[in-house]
């Protein structure tokens, strides 16, 4: 018997460990939005705005924010799904859209969406939904059949009794297993995963997070780990990255925002998870009303409309990045001495 | 009166006709509902807890399901009265908010016309009447200038604001029962948490009893006076939201626990659930968590084990009941 | 990594197991709908007659004889009777029915063809391409289709080709709107964004992502305006813009034998109740289509 070889080699390192594997700096997304009325003036949501970041080697930065947070649209402008008004990548020392081509781009990063069922082609048995990626990389049509079995294997999945189906016959979690599986059929280095365990239930999800805890060993894999649930952030992720109307206001090590979150917003985004002992409840909501439109965004700090420590300086001034060591940074004017916020040295 | 249980089900069961045979949503399920209490039906998706709610309210389309067993309210067979009445009950008696507020709303009506019209179909008051209820109600469940939102439609309002109108509405004629289908599954965090305190306020506040739907533990942990587990259309556990959440006993709830993520599980293996829930029209002979059980016995897949009731107060419906208790 | 321990499962394998595919499915509930079935096979009858006019026909439909004009049904050697001009009204049927046909699916299927590559163009490529295309289509939309097909089809000039035109020039403009609305449902599809992730190019996502996903609903849609076409067509003959004299079309027959209704009334509703069974049918079996084609998978 002929050993088939691997239907596509893994893309190799090249800049060593040190090297982060993807920097983003500066990326920015406005939509046009249509106003109301024919003479209504056209309106911009700032979906994504100065966003910048780096993803070092075989970490698993979580992204958490809530809707309309721009952490979605992040993810599509990585993929290059959406062309980015501004800003610049670097995946691995390469410069995405110079020296490394958008195509060449999505052979080394893949994504896994939320939805399991509209991810999949409804007419393509699953065999077909697995081969389709590498045979647009020049796999022949036999080889990466026969590679989709193997994918099935990895992820947990009898190949047999799913290749000759279609996603209607199979369930949610079984699904969203394929999905993994394809988008590990390029053998890609980075792999997006957005909202991929949030629409499976609680049983099934444990089980798909520790599957994508051995395949990331097993693959050598780079995560980007996009959910609203921030235990299940807490516990896969190493850096965690908080969003908030299209801007970043808190990085830094999972376990240091974990234990000492220092924008108001991760506060409250914390005091907000759902207590789990019916002893010990919630007693007050830490933020009133609803996440404002990122169609004119507050001016000045964009969290300064619900937060409860604003100060004038938040509304003239946009704060800056404050690196507080250790790989933990934050943008918030009370974290920065030198703002001018009246409490800024208290909780600085 | 206050001998009589406000709602109480017995052996309710509902099936459904599909194109690949008869789904068991709901197999013979008993529980009462006291007044003031609030309880939490916890379950997955197709552990027909959505199904039981519906059922309460007689939602279901009576042409393509097959209901069996007992709801009464109020001391009155839901299934035996005539269409009108429970067009009656509806609104006044048991009212129900959904996830999704916009199912509850007809979007070219003004909230406050909607709410208006809800309190002048059931009760004999004038319009200005109504209308100054409406406006008190929005009031009572905080949303922000209330006077202006009452001409708003639905659309014009963000998520959280509508869920809150829609509970303004369902709570419009002071009913002793409202049932909730994931009412802040759909909401953000921070909202979310707004409106389980609202809910929780209003429910002190009123007195109304409530059946709160739910596959998140912590929505459960909020709200609920007591909480019953359901799996593939059974209640596999019921007591205080103390007992069950804290020291589960039915296999599947303590396995659905253990696999929820939380603080403190970071590093570790999850301990998922193996396998997945069970296809409900071809539900198992015996007990349906039992291919997947990991105390599975003989007896398990012969028939469905029997409801056990301990001394607290709590019932599990597995074989080894008595040894769970015990452990 | 080791492969040895893997199972590698033959494509042959695969075929084996591969479920029941969607058409098969939608066939399977075609066959199950009565309606749809009896509809299918009456229209299957009537375009088997046409076809083979040229057997089936027991005279020449286009031999005139002044002697025998306007006979009643049942005459014997004129089972259907004659015309106004003595001609044989089942073979004019049988050969009519060929014409219309043709006048009923040649601009509908025109139409798809363009219809289909202009609005799936505009749907999935979207920005001033969709703008471009979609407000063109919006111009015809401004005028009522029989309106259109008659102010064309005067332009042009009678005879069928002309007609042909004129029709497939009223039929694309709602192709274009239902090939681009479905394909713009379908683009938005986390599917079709995974494949663009997967550094596909925009042939091969159409192909193999879009195409089968936007094919049926545009076909059942067409499918439903064969009749109109149909109608439309004999309507023009009727006038006389379309299929000319002494060819034997239905529109044109029931142009004809309108004189006749008085004294043969039974013989001049013909054209009209085959006209009337085509369309009929056509429209309950697009339905049924329709409706069969309403399943996952």
């Amino acid at each position: 018997m002929t050993m088939v070889p691997h239907a596509l080699p893994p893309v190799p390192d090249v800049g060593g460990p040190a090297q982060p594997l993807l920097k983003v700096d500066g990326l920015t997304k406005h939509f046009p939005v249509r106003g109301t009325g024919f003479f209504a003036p056209k309106l911009v949501a700032r979906a994504v705005d100065g966003v910048s970041f780096s993803i070092a080697k075989g970490e698993t930065l979580g992204v958490v924010g809530e809707s309309g947070c721009g952490k979605s649209t992040t993810a599509r402008l990585l993929m290059r799904l959406i062309e980015p008004d501004a800003g610049e990548m670097v995946f691995d020392g390469e410069l995405v859209g110079e020296e490394l081509g958008i195509r060449d781009l999505r052979r080394r990063m893949q994504m896994v969406f939320q939805d399991s069922y509209a991810s999949l082609n409804p007419r393509l048995i699953i065999a077909d939904s697995l081969a389709f990626a590498p045979t647009v990389h020049g796999i022949p049509h036999a080889e990466a059949m026969a590679a989709a079995a193997e994918l099935l294997e990895q992820v947990g999945l009898d190949p047999k009794a799913v290749l000759g189906r279609y996603p209607h016959q199979l369930s949610g979690g079984q699904r969203q297993r394929i999905n993994i599986a394809r988008a590990l059929a390029l053998r890609p280095r980075l792999v997006i995963l957005d909202e991929a365990v949030s629409a499976l239930d609680k049983s099934v999800e444990a089980q798909v997070l520790n599957l994508l805890v051995d395949l990331k060993r097993r693959f050598d894999l780079t995560y980007v780990f996009i959910s609203h649930d921030l235990n299940v952030v807490h516990y896969i992720a190493d850096r965690a990255m908080v969003m908030y109307l299209g801007k970043v206001v808190e990085i830094g090590p999972v376990d240091r925002i974990y234990a000492d979150p220092r924008h108001p917003y991760t506060r409250a985004l914390f005091a907000a998870r759902l207590s789990s002992d019916p002893e010990r409840r919630s007693v007050a909501a830490a933020l009133e009303g609803d996440p404002p439109n990122p169609i004119n965004p507050p001016s000045g700090c964009r969290f300064r409309t619900r937060c409860p420590l604003a100060g004038e300086i938040c509304a003239a001034h946009e704060p800056v990045v404050t690196d507080l060591g250790e790989g933990h940074s934050v943008a918030c004017h009370l974290a920065d001495p030198a703002s001018g916020h009246s409490e800024a040295s208290r909780h600085g | 009166m206050a001998d009589t249980p406000l709602l109480s089900v017995s052996g309710l069961s509902v099936a459904f006709d599909t194109p690949r045979g008869t789904a068991k949503a709901v197999n013979g399920i008993d529980f009462g509902l006291d007044r003031g209490e609030i309880l939490c039906l916890l379950g997955e998706s197709g552990s027909g807890k959505s199904v039981t709610l519906r059922a309460l309210m007689r939602l279901l389309p009576e042409r393509r399901s097959k209901i069996g067993g007992r709801v009464t309210i109020e001391g009155e067979d839901l299934y035996a009265l005539p269409e009108r009445r429970v067009e009656d009950l509806r609104g006044k008696t048991v009212s129900m908010v959904f996830q999704d507020p916009m199912l509850a709303f007809d979007p070219v009506y003004t909230i406050g016309r909607q709410i208006a019209e809800t309190i002048l179909r059931h009760e004999a008051v004038s319009r200005a009447e109504a209308d100054r209820r409406a406006l008190e109600l929005l009031e009572k469940v905080q949303i922000p200038s209330a006077r202006r939102r009452l001409d708003a439609y639905p659309h014009e309002m963000s998520g959280g604001m509508r869920q809150r109108a829609m509970i303004a509405l369902a709570l419009a004629c002071n009913p002793s029962i409202l049932l909730a289908d994931e009412p802040t599954t759909a909401l953000d965090a921070t909202v979310q948490m707004q409106v389980l305190l609202l809910l929780r306020r209003l429910q002190a506040e009123t007195g109304m009893a409530v059946i709160m739907v739910t596959h998140d533990i912590g929505v459960a942990a909020e709200t609920a006076d007591r909480v019953a587990v359901m799996y593939a259309g059974r209640i596999v556990e019921q007591g205080t939201a103390a007992q069950v959440l804290k020291t589960p006993r039915h296999p599947y709830s303590v396995g659905l626990f253990a696999s929820t993520v939380h603080a403190g599980l970071k590093h570790q293996r999850l301990d998922a659930i193996p396998g997945a829930p069970p296809d409900l029209t071809a539900l198992p002979a015996g007990c349906a968590f039992a291919p997947r059980c990991p105390r599975r016995e003989a007896a398990c897949e012969v028939a469905p084990p029997p409801v056990t009731a301990t001394a607290d107060g709590r019932s599990v419906v597995c074989v080894s009941a008595a040894a769970l208790a015990r452990s | 990594m080791d492969t040895s321990a893997v199972t590698r499962i033959p494509p042959n394998q695969i075929e084996a197991t591969r479920s029941p595919g969607y058409w098969e499915s939608v066939a399977r509930r075609v066959l199950a709908d009565r309606v749809t079935l009896v509809c299918l096979t009456i229209l299957a009858t009537i375009a088997l007659a046409a076809i083979f006019a040229d057997v089936l026909a027991p005279a020449d439909p286009l031999k005139t004889s002044m002697a025998k004009r306007l006979r009643a049904i049942g005459t014997p050697g004129f089972p259907l009777g004659t015309d106004e001009l003595g001609r044989d009204i089942l073979s004019r049927l049988l050969h009519g029915g060929r014409m219309s046909l043709l006048m009923g699916s040649w601009p509908v299927a025109n139409a798809l063809v363009i219809g289909g590559i202009l609005g799936v163009t505009a749907g999935f490529f979207g920005g001033r391409l969709n703008m471009a295309i979609m407000r063109v289509v919006d111009v015809f939309y401004a005028f009522p289709s029989v309106l259109l097909a008659v102010a064309i089809s005067g332009a042009l000039g009678s005879g069928m080709k002309n007609a042909i035109v004129a029709l497939t020039i009223v039929f694309v403009p709602p192709l274009v709107r239902i090939a681009e609305t479905v394909t713009t449902q379908v683009r938005g599809l986390d599917f079709v964004e995974a494949a663009r992730a997967s550094g596909a190019g925009s042939a091969t996502i159409i192909r193999v992502h879009l195409l089968p996903n936007v094919l049926g609903p545009i076909v059942v849609y067409a499918s439903g305006l064969f009749s109109v076409s149909i109608i439309l067509a004999s309507g023009l003959s009727f006038l006389g813009l379309g299929v000319e004299p002494p060819q034997a079309e239905w529109g044109l027959m029931l142009n004809t034998l309108r004189q006749a209704i008085y004294v043969q009334p039974w013989v001049a509703i013909l054209p009209g109740v085959m006209i009337f069974v085509t369309s009929i049918c056509c429209n309950l079996a697009s339905d049924g289509l329709r409706a069969a084609m309403e399943i996952k998978g």
